[in-house]
């Protein structure tokens, strides 16, 4: 088990060195000058040249590069624009929020996810089915800031039931917290709950053709002790191979249902940097999730190692 | 519609024994009876009929600004209403369906050619697939729409460059897909038969790996249709698609929220061709894979 670890970090080194290199590559095709866009119409040349030296552009491409290696080892992702403040700290401040909508969406994708799968597998082209798969290609096709959108329009604007957007810590007030994010929650959830409803539906008919769930039923378990025990623990395997793609679409999904719903978390920091072409912030925010999502992908094969021991021996 | 055919064309080529014409129209048969291909592939037509020929029929100006006519609701005079400009929105929606089906073909074509070019590079000569796939897996590492943000954010609001973050973002999802059956293919028997009767690397590769391993690169490329052309709307949504006012189905919708209250039918329509399309290339590329390459299904 340790040498799965070990070798899964290691692994990961080129992929990270790589990602950090392409990101430093990003912010250099800008077309043209990237001051002039910063400063706007009304930057006077004096303005771009003293910018140019605050982001230090105006040093030697390798000059940059190692500048950025080393502020990366000391955890400086640099500095935005926009808001004055260093990235990673901008970023830590409405990480909670993010997490705490993504966590929320996360559930609701586990459980709606798994849970027409399962019975959809049980009752396999019955009614129930049916309604299961046509409900999980809707969620892989409608577009989630739409959804939000016509949510708002019909449960905020027609109905009254629940504000157009904003925010509530769930410190502050349990209820006010149900009230912001539920809507949010639900559009970023619906891609991933039809992902899952129908990778779960496929495995689970898999695994209940296979011999040991005959063996299981013909020494005569109940049928919940069969699906419960026996099937489930092997549906749930290749289901953890996807939790990293899902997350990854959580990530995506909360840029855009956060600058729908008005929420103040990571999401919003990024789309309120790429209106304002705050470059660093955009870099910064960017390589920020994407190391968190390379460390998550890292858990997910470690977890899969310890669920399959077929995975742990073969190395 | 010409589009649809050239599909079907491709796709019956696609099997071992494609020369033999009974199973290509095995293939296709098989494909017509499936029932979400055949939803699919009607709703698709139905779609890009609208796209070309509604403008023409309507010859409306989807740029026409009329005061007297804001906001008008969907109705006799204007099918899908009038937004706070009084254009129209019927004119808009049909040059938005353009818009997307062309950024959509683009972003296909444009990973068919480089997907199967790195993909074959990194499957055949395996000195090349170290180098690559490293590469490729850290395109991968970003997670697909914030890279495509982040990249059109960089290089300018406009079409093409929409097109070229897109292709940029999907690429290495391609090849990886088109490498995965070019090492499996590239141990088959008859390839090894090409090898001792002396064909070169070009001609093994083109005439008799390649055309084997194309199935699981068209099921990808009719789902890539419709991830592009929503996270065109997507990215045209947080104003880093094409400039207003051009119409992209994306710019509709951002411009129609504030309006959300008083004429909800500017972001309802848009939407709803949107969420069709994508369903309806969801639903062929559904067909597709199970037809063409069914051991996909468990996977997926």
């Amino acid at each position: 088990m340790g040498r799965v670890v070990l070798n899964r970090i290691i692994g990961a080194v080129p992929v990270v060195l790589l990602v950090t290199l392409i990101t430093f590559g990003l912010m250099r095709l800008v077309p043209g000058d990237p001051t002039a866009a910063l400063t706007g119409l009304s930057g006077t040349p004096q303005e771009r040249e003293q910018l140019r030296k605050d982001l230090g552009l105006d040093q030697p491409y390798y000059v940059q590069l190692v500048k950025w290696y080393a502020d990366l080892a000391r955890g400086d992702l640099g500095r935005s624009i926009l808001l004055g403040q260093s990235v990673t700290k901008a970023t830590f401040e409405r990480l909670p929020i993010s997490l705490a909508l993504s966590a929320y969406a996360l559930v609701l994708t586990l459980v709606l996810g798994l849970l027409s799968g399962i019975l959809a597998a049980l009752r396999q082209n019955t009614w129930l089915d049916q309604a299961a798969m046509v409900f999980a290609m809707l969620g892989i096709s409608l577009p989630n800031f739409w959804l939000g959108l016509m949510m708002i329009v019909l449960f905020s604007v027609h109905l009254g039931w629940l504000p157009t957007g904003g925010y509530v810590p769930f410190t502050e007030d349990p209820i006010g917290w149900l009230r912001t994010t539920t809507m949010p929650a639900i559009s970023l959830a619906l891609l991933q709950v039809g992902l899952l409803a129908r990778i779960t539906r496929s495995t689970m008919l898999e695994v209940l053709r296979q011999d040991y769930v005959r063996t299981a039923r013909a020494k005569g378990l109940p049928n919940y002790l069969v699906v419960g025990k026996h099937a489930l623990a092997n549906t749930m395997i290749p289901v953890v191979t996807i939790i990293g793609i899902i997350v990854s679409l959580l990530i995506s999904g909360s840029v855009v249902t956060e600058t729908v719903f008005s929420i103040p978390g990571v999401g919003q920091l990024l789309t309120s940097a790429i209106l304002n072409r705050d470059y660093p912030m955009i870099q910064g925010g960017l390589l920020f999730v994407t190391l968190v999502l390379v460390g998550i992908n890292i858990l997910v094969d470690i977890a899969y190692a310890w669920l399959d021991p077929r995975v742990r021996y073969d190395g | 519609m010409a589009e649809d055919v050239a599909t079907l064309d491709t796709v019956a080529a696609v099997p071992v024994e494609a020369r033999r014409s009974s199973t290509r129209w095995d293939t296709l048969f098989r494909l017509l009876r499936h029932p979400s291909f055949r939803t699919g592939i009607i709703l698709t037509a139905l779609i890009v009929l609208a796209a070309i020929f509604v403008p023409i029929i309507s010859g409306v100006d989807p740029d026409k600004l009329s005061m007297r006519t804001r906001f008008m609701p969907p109705g006799a005079a204007f099918l899908f209403g009038t937004d706070n400009f009084g254009r129209s929105q019927l004119a808009r929606v049909a040059y938005g369906a353009r818009l997307s089906l062309l950024i959509g073909t683009a972003v296909v074509l444009l990973n068919a050619v480089f997907g199967t070019l790195l993909g074959a590079l990194a499957g055949y000569f395996r000195r090349l697939d170290n180098p690559l796939m490293r590469f490729n897996d850290a395109l991968m590492a970003f997670p697909a729409i914030l890279l495509a943000i982040a990249l059109t954010a960089v290089l300018g609001r406009s079409i093409p460059n929409v097109i070229l973050a897109l292709s940029i973002v999907y690429v290495p999802r391609t090849a990886r897909i088109v490498r995965a059956s070019v090492l499996v293919i590239r141990q088959m028997e008859f390839v090894q038969a090409a090898v001792a009767a002396g064909a070169g690397h070009w001609r093994i590769l083109r005439r008799h790996i390649l055309p084997n391993s194309m199935a699981p690169l068209i099921v990808q490329l009719s789902f890539l249709f419709a991830y592009a052309v929503l996270a065109e709307a997507t990215l045209s949504f947080l104003g880093l698609g094409a400039e207003p006012p051009t119409p992209t189905w994306g710019n509709i919708m951002a411009e129609g929220r504030q309006y959300m209250r008083e004429a909800p039918w500017i972001i309802t329509i848009p939407g709803g061709a949107l969420a069709m399309t994508v369903l309806a290339l969801n639903l062929l590329g559904d067909g597709l894979r199970d037809v063409l390459d069914p051991r996909l299904k468990i996977q997926q």
